[in-house]
């Protein structure tokens, strides 16, 4: 401080800051562009994606060179830099938002209490419903998270809290990490020659979709519950050890209880991520246009699949069963968000109270 | 912390319970009631030829509205489907647009898998249409030598001389031609490449085969690809089942001198003409399909679609199959189809011998 | 940070601690064996396909050249969406870690999370329903003005089917793991290094290039790998959207693309016989190999360079 006081005031006019551009520049810039590309693009009749593109050039290009003009060539770049990474955020965006509101848009018609409450049996020349794929679905993904559940939450449980940094242990945590890119056509393929090789050539049933799905879930389940294990304070189990309690023990009454809002959140993001898997259903569950509540005999639909062959196998009848396809993607998308948002919840309402 | 934990898990997992059993409790609200007269029940599980899919539809529907505890599942997924999945035991009856291939040991597959001859009959005759999607041209003359060119990728423009020659009238634009063909096994590909080089006159140098066999052009799966292809891309040409077309245009064929639109009627004519093919077994009613006729009015681009079945199955899957596939070739049946489907019912001798064919399916 | 040790204490073990152990021992194990009986299985039924003729390869002499070409189109597919996906991915990642003010980065992140949550086939349905038939100018376009280039050789496709539809639909089903991960890689960049460099008076890219990008790198490599890995195996989206003859071809804006394993598989699985079944299942193995390499390395380059455990 005494140093700025006591500065020599002689020197020529030396400013401390380099000259800025104000703070609403980078919007001055971009409402510029955008005036000007509409301009442009309306004399040469553009459509609106041509106006747009050429804005963001305008934009980019205007900012920049102003910025060197005014400023200098590192603030220049800077700017530039920032303009870029709006942009891919805002390029990013797009797909999401044409997708739901395209769904939203073709699906929104076909919904009604029949749509729900019907199956496609019989139905012909008219609209049917998806009773049958939404049972088939919650049959199918019920089954992949009573395979996946316990055999993932327990080789959490092994890696945390026995295994830790054994060989073994090593090996599974690596493992896990690359099954968790298995492409899932190939766990289709997988249960497909499986389920021939067990029960005969060309058998196709919904408990073998259930086993398809929970090859991909299981590594998600083991990877959240391990991280959930992990965060578990060592003090209780410490504790527990010190009653007398012993380890399996402490586990089940002690660890498990305490990650149990983490474990369900995580088992519920599993499920969201394989409830709209399609290709292995497509395998080895087939489809059938009647319900069925058998998941050991038979073909049973599901709503990937449904929507995935009413959209391309869709027969004489295909603005109907366009339609529907769309309106089954609506009501997929509709599950996969709850389950989504129920996850989230269940983390928070689980959450173990921090108030020792 | 442990007591608590459980509780809050119950509420929902009671929750979910009782959705559960909410969703399991009542079937579907179409699929209650019905007719209990019949004593049939069941599953029947067929797939193949996707050309049949509308009629296939119609049939089902009819006949388990008659017996409501059957369930019949038809997968459309193409003919090679089918008669792989009916030869390796999956499937109990199979749909093909192409009779079964004795060089590709397909007859010997079925009579393994059977333990007898396996059952062959004709239940579907439908034409196949040349589609075309080309703004301002409402009709279409072609030959079997321009198709031939067309498809092979020699004629790439619509205002090529060769398609010019036979439509002096049309206002043809010079913009791509975009050949749409199947990109899955399909036994409409085999019928459409039998004619091609049965009556292209050389031009088609490819055999006849359920794989599209060149590599140009666009690819597309099952029919109802095809179609959604041709109306996707203006100047896209395929072929299809007639019943599934739409509002698209179709060509007309060169069939003698005149030209011909595809119809049904067009497809019974050219079945009548054909012969029965006489180098197969007794239950086997494959058709020679001839495609050079010169029939007048007679359309000889059609398929004729077939059904596989055993002449023996295990218990009560036999009156399934039988009363199924009787259902199919009955009159109204056949009916069903061409009023769903647009496909020309059966000839009457034709239907008759097929019925004699299925009556002599029985149990084990 | 496991802070569990494997000795409780106690000399002799109870029998409910042995049983207890061993249970959970056999569930990992039980994953091992399931990840080898992927291979074994694909192997078993893929042998068969190795002395496979023409009739059953679709016209192709043998195993290998029945193969190539699908691995050809499913790299193709994989890599164009990798090269559109992973600076677009930088550049979300960015906005949210270092641009955007934190509601905004919040709101961003679940919005990148709602990307992926969407299902595949809805992805497919959106390629080929919206996506696909808007790109049919923009083909049309670069085949007029670019057509000089490989890529843009034409004939434009006027259905909007083609490889780089795929590729684009593929971007963006890959975009939020590539979001995610490099996401949480540059939020771990160390504040001290961040501010140093502010203090010695770096603009912000300046500061990101300088502290940030190397500190990143080889979590965006591996977060890039893992995108690959998902772009690779990613099935339905490519089986609804592409138009695929199986040709091995660098025109990316055609009617006449290559096809990719995966869609390959979910396209003519339903069809194929016999031997073609095994074929399938041999791509399908080849299929597992490529992303198993890919995901492996990607794996390896986080465990080697694990932010948290180095620095």
């Amino acid at each position: 401080m005494t140093d700025l006081a006591t500065a020599p005031e002689t020197h020529q006019h030396v400013p401390l800051r380099h000259p800025r551009l104000p703070a609403f520049a980078p919007l001055l810039a971009a409402g510029i562009a955008a005036a000007a590309a509409a301009l442009i693009g309306m004399t040469l009749s553009w459509n609106l994606t041509g106006i747009v593109a050429l804005a963001i050039v305008i934009h980019l290009v205007g900012l920049t060179l102003w910025s060197r003009t005014v400023e200098n060539a590192r603030a220049a770049t800077d700017r530039l830099v920032t303009s870029l990474v709006w942009v891919a955020l805002l390029i990013a965006m797009i797909p999401l938002v044409s997708l739901i509101w395209k769904v939203v848009q073709e699906g929104s018609p076909a919904l009604n209490a029949k749509f729900l409450t019907w199956s496609m049996r019989n139905v012909i020349g008219e609209p049917g419903g998806i009773y049958h794929a939404i049972v088939g679905t919650l049959i199918i993904t019920l089954a992949a998270t009573v395979i996946s559940v316990p055999i993932g939450l327990l080789s959490a449980i092994y890696l945390v809290e026995y295994g830790d940094q054994s060989k073994l242990a090593r090996w599974i945590r690596f493992l896990v990490d690359v099954m968790t890119g298995i492409p899932s056509i190939v766990a289709g393929l997988f249960a497909y020659a499986l389920f021939s090789i067990l029960f005969g050539p060309g058998t196709q049933m919904g408990f073998g979709g259930g086993v398809a799905l929970s090859l991909l879930m299981i590594p998600i389940v083991v990877r959240s519950a391990e991280e959930m294990l992990k965060l578990v304070p060592a003090d209780l189990r410490e504790a527990s050890y010190a009653l007398g309690v012993p380890k399996w023990r402490t586990i089940i009454k002690v660890v498990l209880p305490t990650a149990m809002g983490g474990i369900i959140t995580g088992v519920t993001l599993a499920v969201a991520r394989v409830i709209g898997e399609t290709a292995p259903l497509l395998i080895i569950c087939g489809g059938t246009d009647s319900v069925n509540f058998n998941p050991f005999h038979g073909q049973m639909a599901s709503l990937p699949v449904f929507i995935y062959s009413s959209y391309t196998q869709p027969g004489s009848n295909p603005e109907i069963l366009k339609t529907m396809a769309w309106g089954a993607a609506l009501v997929l998308i509709i599950i996969v968000m709850a389950l989504n948002l129920v996850a989230r919840l269940a983390g928070k309402f689980f959450a173990p109270k921090r108030g020792r | 912390m442990n007591r608590t934990a459980l509780r809050r898990l119950a509420a929902p997992g009671v929750a979910a319970l009782a959705l559960g059993f909410a969703l399991s409790a009542c079937g579907a609200g179409n699929e209650t009631g019905g007719n209990s007269d019949s004593k049939l029940s069941g599953t029947l599980k067929g797939a193949g030829s996707s050309a049949q899919e509308s009629a296939m539809d119609a049939w089902r529907a009819g006949f388990q509205k008659d017996n409501s505890d059957v369930t019949v599942n038809y997968d459309p997924s193409g003919s090679g489907a089918g008669v792989s999945g009916f030869n390796t035991g999956a499937l109990d009856f199979a749909g093909s647009d192409a009779a079964l291939d004795p060089t590709k040991g397909e007859v010997d597959a079925a009579k393994t898998r059977c333990g007898a001859n396996a059952l062959e009959v004709p239940d579907y005759v439908s034409p196949i249409a040349v589609a075309y999607n080309l703004d301002g041209v409402d009709t279409l003359n072609l030959s079997a030598k321009t198709v031939s060119a067309i498809f092979d990728g020699k004629i790439t423009k619509w205002n090529d001389p060769a398609i010019v020659a036979e439509n002096p009238d049309a206002k043809l634009p010079g913009s791509a031609i975009t050949p749409v063909h199947r990109s899955d096994e399909s036994g409409t590909t085999k019928n459409f490449t039998d004619y091609l080089s049965q009556a292209g006159e050389g031009a088609w140098t490819h055999p006849a085969d359920k794989v599209w066999p060149t590599t140009s052009g666009e690819a597309a799966n099952g029919t109802s690809g095809v179609i959604a292809a041709i109306k996707a891309g203006a100047g896209s040409i395929g072929y299809a089942d007639e019943s599934q077309v739409g509002d698209l245009s179709v060509a007309s064929i060169k069939v003698g001198d005149a030209y011909v639109k595809p119809s049904a009627d067009g497809a019974a004519k050219a079945l009548e003409v054909s012969p029965i093919d006489d180098s197969r077994t007794e239950g086997d009613l494959a058709v020679k399909v001839d495609r050079t006729t010169t029939e007048a009015g007679a359309y000889p681009l059609m398929l004729t679609s077939y059904l596989i079945a055993c002449p023996t199955y295990d218990g009560g899957k036999a009156d399934l199959v039988k009363a199924f596939l009787k259902y199919i070739v009955s009159t109204t049946g056949q009916q069903e189809a061409a009023d769903n489907a647009g496909s020309a019912p059966l000839p009457d001798a034709l239907q008759q011998k097929a019925e004699q064919i299925i009556d002599t399916i029985s149990a084990k | 940070m496991t802070s569990v040790t494997t000795e409780t204490g106690s000399p002799k073990r109870r029998l409910g601690d042995l049983v207890f152990a061993n249970t959970t021992r056999a569930a990992g194990v039980t994953i091992l064996v399931a990840l080898a009986g992927v291979a074994i299985f694909l192997t078993a039924e893929g042998l068969p396909a190795v002395g496979a003729k023409a009739p059953d390869l679709k016209g192709h002499s043998n195993l290998l050249t029945y193969v190539a070409p699908l691995v050809f189109g499913t790299l193709l597919a994989a890599v164009i969406a990798l090269v559109i996906a992973v600076p677009l991915a930088l550049g979300v990642a960015l906005s949210v870690s270092h641009y955007a003010p934190k509601p905004v980065a919040v709101g961003i992140g679940y919005l990148v999370d709602l990307l992926a949550a969407v299902p595949s086939v809805v992805y497919g349905l959106w390629g080929i329903g919206f996506l696909g038939p808007r790109l049919i100018p923009v083909y049309q376009w670069l085949a007029d003005h670019l057509g000089f280039i490989p890529f843009f050789d034409g004939p434009a496709s006027n259905t909007g089917r083609t490889i780089l539809t795929a590729s684009i639909v593929l971007a963006i089903m890959i975009l939020p793991i590539v979001t995610a991960i490099s996401r949480e890689i540059f939020a771990q960049t160390p504040r001290l290094n961040e501010e140093a460099a502010l203090a010695l008076g770096a603009t912000r890219w300046e500061m990101i290039r300088l502290a940030v990008l190397p500190y990143a790198r080889s979590g965006i490599v591996s977060a890039a790998m893992l995108g690959l890995g998902r772009a690779l195996g990613e099935t339905m989206a490519v089986a609804m959207v592409l138009s695929a003859s199986g040709v091995v071809t660098w025109d990316l804006i055609s009617s006449t693309n290559p096809s990719t394993i995966a869609a390959n598989v979910a396209l003519t699985f339903q069809d194929a016989t016999g031997l073609q079944r095994n074929a399938l299942i041999a791509s399908g193995l080849v299929l597992f190999v490529i992303t198993f390499v890919v995901n492996f390395a990607a794996r390896a380059i986080v465990e080697r360079n694990d932010p948290g455990k180095a620095r």
